[in-house]
């Protein structure tokens, strides 16, 4: 089954390009105000479609996190804020944020200045100071919509109740930028977001082929595009030639993990700041994450999107995100993903920044070990501020981990 | 057949011999700053105290922090793993290890066929370790091996609420100043670190049979506490310092 491929072979070339479309992305923010565009800072999980219809840059500092962590700036950009008096304890993504804001710093130099902030509670509650601080500090005006948790399931008064600010939300835009929302272009934007996160979809489940052409290393990569550039043809074009790389992949049977033998699924964030010690550490031992919850939450809620009715359908849409719902909805969706996957163990990323991802995460582990009895991994860490990752901790836990999925023998299938 | 396994921890090296399923002998030695000579030393010694040439040890695994530093070992595993294998060896049956190191402390839960079925260890952090303790012992000037038995004979055991090493050893400090009983502070020393193991135990539903092996195994004040936080009794076994040692060698054989 396996076979012998040479370095250069196993990489994925679509990488070249959505570099350039994200630098190409970032330029066009940071020279916004200089060609008479608006910016807008968004949360990761919020709708950004009303932005992109009325051509208003959408931003993400949750991204601009992400790049933070990997090029290794967490520490001292966290410190920044934490000098300025914010505990420890707060999510990595707002101090870095809040710290680069101050200090100018960070990969990219900072992002640019917003004309307005849009939050959107769905993903945490820890977004709404952090946009209130970010709002008074640059003087501009926040918009918050606010998703009600669904632990049980999505109910009429929460639709209405989301489908009202949906509604504000436009006319706040309005506001904004001093022009009338084109309905017929919305329409245009909503058609797009739905199929490009169809496509994303599609790209995730290539790796259910084994052996996997990609892994989730690859994912919290490519993710970018359906963050920051969803509802535009520039993702939908992207991730239709990366699908084509994946099927070919498939097809000459190259493997993203030389002599893959076990498949593992990701749950949390990444650990932007050890993406490489990572993804070292698991495929040495012939271990490939094929999936995680975290980049699929761009493609979870698609079935409730009506592209023909857009903005109301992204009430339910943006509100039964998988932060969102409760922890048995949660652990179904693992589930499901162990199943779809093929996988012979579950590594959690029990992250210090974002509680209302690692909250749960004993409850799941004890549901996936029970109902799928495949051994599950917790490892502490923090997706950006190295301060808490202790490199021989993680590794003897790995490894352990590694010996008890091959002292199970391949299947890793335990039934208990 | 001879089988070995060296377990190289941040204090103590350990070195077990198994034959045809049973134990031979074990040795321990300081790990000092070079674990590679450590683990040289302890295997020699071994050989030399049993008569046995090393030509005639078929395999050895090397577990322990320090695992990769022994050239000689055919296979590096886990403490983990050893652990586990260890324990079902010495005590078939056994479904819980709990093992508190110098610089770790974990919770095994292992199958019927003593597979390693969860773990858990303890954060990055020593509260909960042998390091935890030997700091405490200092700080209260007692010999580390007395201050189990001294703490057996606490009346009103302290209770110390910083988690932190550092913090609980000025909490410690102050008591002494305060001239509380030496027993009543041992004794919460060991409840202290004890929370923290029986909350790993917890963690993965430990539940008896289970063992304590590890350096610390040996503090009957510890044993003591931790068996009043996890409400029931727990086993250790003749060698629970040299445990780890003794799964590698079994797996050794088993490879
Ligand atoms: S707490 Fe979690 S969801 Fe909220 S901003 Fe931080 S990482 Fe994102």
């Amino acid at each position: 089954m396996t076979r012998t491929i040479d370095k250069e072979n196993t990489k994925i070339a679509a990488a070249k390009k959505m570099r350039d479309i994200m630098t190409t992305y970032y330029l066009d923010a940071l020279s916004a105000s200089e060609n008479n565009r608006q910016v807008a800072w968004i949360t990761s999980g919020g709708p950004v479609e009303p932005l992109v219809a009325m051509d208003i840059i959408p931003v993400y500092p949750e991204n601009h996190g992400a790049m933070i962590g990997s090029a290794k700036m967490g520490e001292d950009l966290c410190s920044k804020a934490e000098e300025m008096g914010y505990s420890t304890d707060l999510c990595a993504y707002a101090r870095a944020d809040i710290g680069c804001s101050v200090a100018k710093g960070g990969p990219i130099g900072g992002l640019p200045k917003p004309d307005m902030l849009i939050c959107c509670n769905n993903i945490c509650g820890t977004v709404l100071k952090w946009y209130e601080v970010q709002a008074r500090y640059y003087g501009v005006p926040l918009f918050i919509l606010d998703t009600p948790v669904c632990h049980t399931g999505f109910f009429p008064e929460t639709a209405a109740y989301v489908k009202a600010q949906i509604t504000e939300y436009i006319g706040f835009l309005e506001t904004a930028t001093r022009r009338k929302m084109d309905m017929d272009r919305m329409n245009q934007v909503g058609h797009l977001s739905l199929e490009g996160q169809k496509l994303w979809q599609q790209v995730l489940r290539t790796t259910a082929h084994k052996p996997s052409p990609m892994s989730a290393f690859d994912a919290f990569f490519f993710l970018a595009l359906i963050v920051t550039l969803r509802g535009t043809t520039t993702a939908v074009d992207f991730y239709r030639e990366l699908i084509a790389e994946m099927n070919d992949r498939i097809a000459k049977g190259i493997s993203v993990v030389p002599d893959e033998q076990y498949r593992l699924l990701w749950d949390n964030l990444p650990v932007w700041h050890r993406l490489k010690w990572l993804s070292k550490k698991f495929s040495n031992h012939r271990a490939c994450l094929v999936a995680d919850t975290y980049t699929s939450a761009w493609c979870g809620a698609i079935q409730y999107i009506d592209p023909d009715n857009f903005l109301d359908s992204i009430a339910q849409a943006y509100t039964r995100i998988y932060l969102n719902i409760g922890i048995d909805q949660m652990a179904d969706q693992v589930l499901d993903m162990i199943q779809f996957y093929d996988v012979n163990g579950l590594v959690m990323h029990s992250n210090r920044s974002c509680k209302p991802y690692s909250f749960g995460q004993m409850d799941i582990m004890r549901i996936v070990q029970k109902k799928a009895g495949i051994p599950v991994l917790m490892l502490e860490a923090d997706m950006v501020d190295p301060r808490s990752f202790s490199e021989s901790q993680m590794e003897t836990r790995i490894d352990a981990f590694m010996e008890i999925i091959l002292q199970r023998g391949a299947t890793g299938r335990g039934g208990q | 057949m001879i089988y070995a396994g060296i377990d190289i921890g941040s204090i103590t090296a350990k070195a077990a011999l198994i034959e045809d399923n049973r134990l031979l002998a074990t040795h321990t030695v300081f790990t000092g700053y070079n674990p590679a000579a450590a683990g040289r030393q302890v295997f020699d010694e071994l050989l030399m105290q049993t008569g046995i040439s090393a030509g005639a040890v078929k395999k050895v695994v090397a577990t322990g922090y320090g695992r990769a530093s022994v050239e000689f070992a055919h296979k590096t595993l886990t403490e983990i793993i050893c652990h586990g294998a260890g324990a079902h060896f010495l005590n078939t049956g056994v479904r819980g290890v709990i093992d508190v190191g110098g610089q770790d402390s974990k919770a095994i839960l292992l199958d019927a066929q003593g597979h390693v079925e969860n773990f858990a260890m303890n954060d990055k952090c020593a509260a909960g370790t042998g390091r935890f303790l030997e700091v405490m012992a200092q700080a209260l000037q007692i010999p580390l091996d007395q201050m189990g038995e001294i703490s057996l004979g606490a009346e009103n055991p302290v209770k110390i609420s910083s988690i932190c090493t550092v913090f609980a050893e000025s909490e410690v400090i102050s008591m002494i100043a305060r001239q509380k009983d030496r027993r009543d502070i041992a004794a919460g020393i060991h409840r202290s670190a004890a929370l923290r193991v029986a909350s790993l135990a917890g963690k993965i539903h430990l539940a008896p049979p289970v063992v304590m092996t590890g350096g610390v195994a040996k503090n009957k004040g510890m044993l003591q506490a931790l068996e009043d936080y996890l409400g029931y009794g727990i086993k250790v076994g003749a060698v629970p310092q040299e445990n780890g040692a003794v799964g590698a060698a079994v797996l050794a054989a088993g490879t």
